[in-house]
């Protein structure tokens, strides 16, 4: 499965490598389509190939190194209730 | 008819046949529709359209799906009122309030669900759905009552009762999803992947959007064929705000008004605030959020549009401003009480971040100005229950009303001191 994800990444994770990492750790193949990073903050939008498994997998791990991972297109489709 | 042309990626600029889908295959950025303007041009005018319907359809050529499928529960052509009281009140010399309370469900969510709704028909989908809490699934639910469509509404499962009874009326499948506000959205995307559904923010999300365009036609109209100096929207994905100039932009490209020199700024509340925070930063990265505020709906904490929201405030010289929950109530309040106006949390945050610009001088006093109010205060009842002056309680007696009067006015005397 290919699955397309937006990583946001903080001041405190925008200096990790890991986009490499999810590469090297995982059986997934990454291929970024586009991204703004500057010092601080920055996106990734990221296509991640590999068995399904693997690819949450390698997303968990993504998350608990402090990086949010989002839809890649989409935002939030839960629209808040007023 | 519609002269809707294509989808165009706002990335990539990746041009698609009008199908219902919502990316880019390339670079997964966002489809827009575009339109043939210069066929507009030909065919319409000002007075074609002053003859048209009092509602979202008299723009029927600038929208994105046949006219002959609408489902037209009379949503759009809302007033634009004067505001002259609010305007003194806050430091303006004249000041707009596009009044968006008064569509069929109380809110500006009427217009992007008509425009999708009749899209999904034209696609011939003949179930439609949401995620939603609050505006959306009311309208998404009245809208496919009114077209006999099947609907169905996900919300996250720890959601009062009463905020299920605006769409529940209506008698849609209301689905309770167990899991947090991330799991409904992941559910939701992987369902419009694989059912035969029109998710109207999700895979006709395109032509959903431009449905918020009409907000912008009719201020320029209203307004006798121009823009305003300065405009204020709430925002939440950042849609609205993003449309309402992209509107301005077509009805010149039309020929219908002067180029729009019109600051476009932006309202959100403190406690979800992902694109005023990125705007004070000087960045178009915004870091998402996790919303809390009594706004609840502009509390998405990872809007779409967020980005070009920013764009186009440093496009326009517009701005961003945001205010705490007790702001947002203030807000509520001045409106209601200057202009008889009574909006839902979203028209508080509006009013407040209204009333801080132009305290700050952003807004010159001497800008003309619109106030987009997006909803009725009906939807946000426990807002403002307490912050509201005690009743006097009295006997079924002439003295005793007196005697309570002379009280309260003593006590506001004294306050006052």
């Amino acid at each position: 499965m290919e699955k397309h994800v937006r990583l946001t990444f903080g001041p405190e994770s925008i200096k990790q490598p890991l986009v490499y990492q999810l590469g090297h750790q995982f059986k997934v193949v990454t291929s970024i389509r586009m991204a703004d990073v500057d010092k601080s903050v920055g996106w990734v939008v990221l296509g991640l190939e590999g068995e399904a498994d693997e690819v949450e997998r390698a997303l968990a791990w993504a998350r608990s190194q402090g990086v949010r991972v989002d839809d890649a297109t989409l935002g939030d489709v839960v629209e808040g209730g007023a | 008819m519609s002269f809707a042309k294509a989808l165009r990626c706002r990335e990539c600029g990746r041009e698609y046949p009008l199908d219902p889908i919502f990316s880019c295959e390339f670079c997964f950025g966002p489809l827009e529709v575009s339109y043939d303007l210069d066929g507009i041009r030909e065919a319409v005018s000002r007075d074609s359209i002053g003859r048209g319907p009092s509602t979202i359809w008299r723009y029927a050529p600038f929208l994105p799906c046949d006219v002959e499928y609408k489902v037209d529960l009379g949503t759009g052509y809302t007033p634009l009122l004067r505001a002259d009281r609010l305007a003194k009140a806050i430091g303006l010399d004249t000041l707009w309030i596009k009044n968006d309370t008064v569509n069929p469900t109380w809110s500006f969510k009427d217009r992007v669900v008509s425009v999708a709704i009749a899209r999904a028909r034209q696609f011939g989908f003949e179930a439609i759905a949401c995620a939603s809490t609050g505006n959306l699934a009311n309208s998404v639910a009245a809208h496919a009552a009114g077209a006999g469509m099947e609907c169905f509404v996900f919300i996250p499962d720890d959601l009062e009762q009463g905020k299920v009874v605006g769409s529940g009326i209506y008698n849609p499948t209301v689905v309770k999803v167990r899991g947090s506000y991330d799991d409904v959205n992941r559910l939701c995307t992987e369902l419009s992947m694989q059912y035969p559904w029109a998710f109207v923010n999700i895979n006709v999300r395109p032509y959903y959007a431009e449905g918020s365009r009409t907000i912008g036609f009719e201020v320029a109209e209203q307004l006798g064929w121009r823009t305003p100096d300065h405009l204020v929207a709430p925002m939440a994905s950042g849609s609205m705000y993003t449309k309402i100039w992209k509107a301005f932009q077509e009805f010149h490209k039309a020929g219908l008004i002067d180029d729009p020199k019109t600051r476009m700024s932006g309202a959100q509340a403190a406690g979800c605030s992902p694109i005023t925070t990125a705007f004070e930063k000087g960045t178009l990265n915004f870091v998402p959020q996790k919303p809390n505020t009594i706004a609840k709906s502009l509390a998405i904490g990872n809007p779409a549009d967020g980005y070009y929201a920013l764009k186009q405030m440093q496009e326009t010289n517009g701005g961003a401003e945001m205010v705490t929950d007790e702001e947002v109530v203030e807000g509520i309040k001045l409106l209601a009480e200057t202009e008889g106006i009574w909006a839902e949390t979203a028209g508080g945050v509006t009013i407040g971040c209204l009333k801080k610009m132009v305290a700050s001088g952003f807004i010159r006093r001497d800008e003309e100005t619109v106030a987009i109010i997006s909803g009725g205060g009906l939807k946000t009842l426990e807002a403002v229950v307490d912050a509201l002056e005690e009743q006097l309680h009295v006997d079924p007696k002439i003295e005793s009303f007196e005697a309570a009067q002379r009280a309260r006015r003593g006590a506001l005397v004294g306050a006052k001191a």
